[in-house]
């Protein structure tokens, strides 16, 4: 499946030219988005699938941060079946972070 | 506008700041990452308004509203759609912003802050009583303006009237109300047999009296607080054996 690209679209929206807003919430975003993204993994590998919708729930604010849309309709979804203990739609969750990584880090 | 951010992903909480700073009315206060904290802050600190963000661990949005025995307005902010509902069941719940939220939607739930009203008129004119002002009476209902709707209060059935910051709240019988005003416009609207100002920040209906004490009196469940300079008149007013 296709996933859309990162964007900085709502964050300029946000900072509407204030440079400092947006490279704090960047940072903010690169600090926070590892720790969340730990955390879920914890809880996949302990089969606690109501605490990954959890972690999926936060982890989704920052999908729609850097302006990812489908990714975004694409969490909703996993939250909802993870919390009937259904976590099949891991591997496209993981592509999703892993798109949200490797544009941070060209930011 | 005095207000705090109460959520636990600091994105979030820096996202609610830099829309706070597009409007000039509200200053942010304080930021906390746990309700828990927030609490002990309110219980020595007052606040006009609190972003409140629902999903927090341990202890939600929605456990911290219910801990707070007079919370003030409260703008949700949340992930989820599904708690709408739930979110307004409670009066100081003014407005629920879904994440991410854009400016124009945040100033919308500002302007329904502003909207949320003030003190209009009372239905009916005074009829006066030339002899005595302190029977003056007014008609039965007050109307208050609430999210731009006019909304009926029954007069003999306010209990409790409290001033919080540019608002009051009028506890009735069977429901409160947040409205933008001072006590000092609405005690003008009241009929003063009925009500009696017995603090700067409060006024009662003196018939709602269940006890007194020294410095207090007991209305419904709710303990008021009576100053020393209002006691007096207060007890004037009540038939005493």
């Amino acid at each position: 499946m296709e996933l859309d690209r990162p964007n900085l679209s709502y964050i300029k929206t946000l900072a509407d030219g204030d440079a400092d807003f947006e490279a704090n919430l960047i940072s903010i975003v690169k600090r926070e988005l590892p720790k969340e993204k730990e955390a879920f993994l914890e809880s996949i590998r302990e089969q606690n699938y109501q605490n990954s919708a959890e972690h999926v729930h936060k982890i989704k604010h920052k999908i729609s941060i850097l302006g990812l849309e489908k990714s975004y309709d694409i969490a909703i979804a996993f939250e909802e079946e993870l919390k009937n203990n259904n976590p099949s739609q891991l591997e496209t969750f993981l592509n999703i972070l892993q798109n949200m990584e490797e544009f941070l880090k060209t930011i | 506008m005095k207000c705090i951010i109460v959520d636990d992903e600091a994105a979030a909480r820096a996202i609610t700041k830099q829309l706070c700073k597009k409007i000039e009315e509200l200053t942010i206060a304080e930021e906390f990452d746990n309700a828990i904290d927030a609490i002990k802050y309110l219980n020595t600190n007052t606040v006009d308004l609190i972003f409140l963000d629902i999903h927090m661990p341990t202890f939600s949005g929605f456990d911290f509203i219910q801990t707070l025995k007079n919370p003030p307005l409260i703008i949700l902010t949340t992930s989820d759609r599904n708690f709408a509902l739930d979110a307004f069941e409670y009066d100081c719940v003014v407005d629920y912003l879904v994440k991410p939220i854009t400016p124009e939607r945040f100033a919308k739930a500002v302007a329904r802050i502003k909207e949320r009203g003030s003190v209009t008129q009372k239905v009916e004119e005074p009829v006066s009583n030339n002899s005595d002002e302190t029977t003056t009476t007014i008609g039965n209902d007050l109307y208050v303006n609430i999210d731009r709707r006019l909304v009926k209060i029954n007069v003999p059935d306010i209990c409790v009237i409290e001033a919080k910051g540019d608002y009051i709240k009028i506890k009735a019988e069977d429901k409160n109300y947040v409205v933008h005003s001072t006590l000092k416009k609405i005690e003008e609207k009241l009929p003063s047999h009925l009500f009696l100002k017995v603090h700067r920040s409060y006024i009662i209906n003196t018939t709602k009296i269940v006890d007194i004490e020294d410095n207090s009196v007991l209305i419904k469940q709710d303990v008021i607080p009576v100053s020393r300079a209002n006691r007096k008149e207060l007890m004037q007013r009540l038939n005493l054996l």
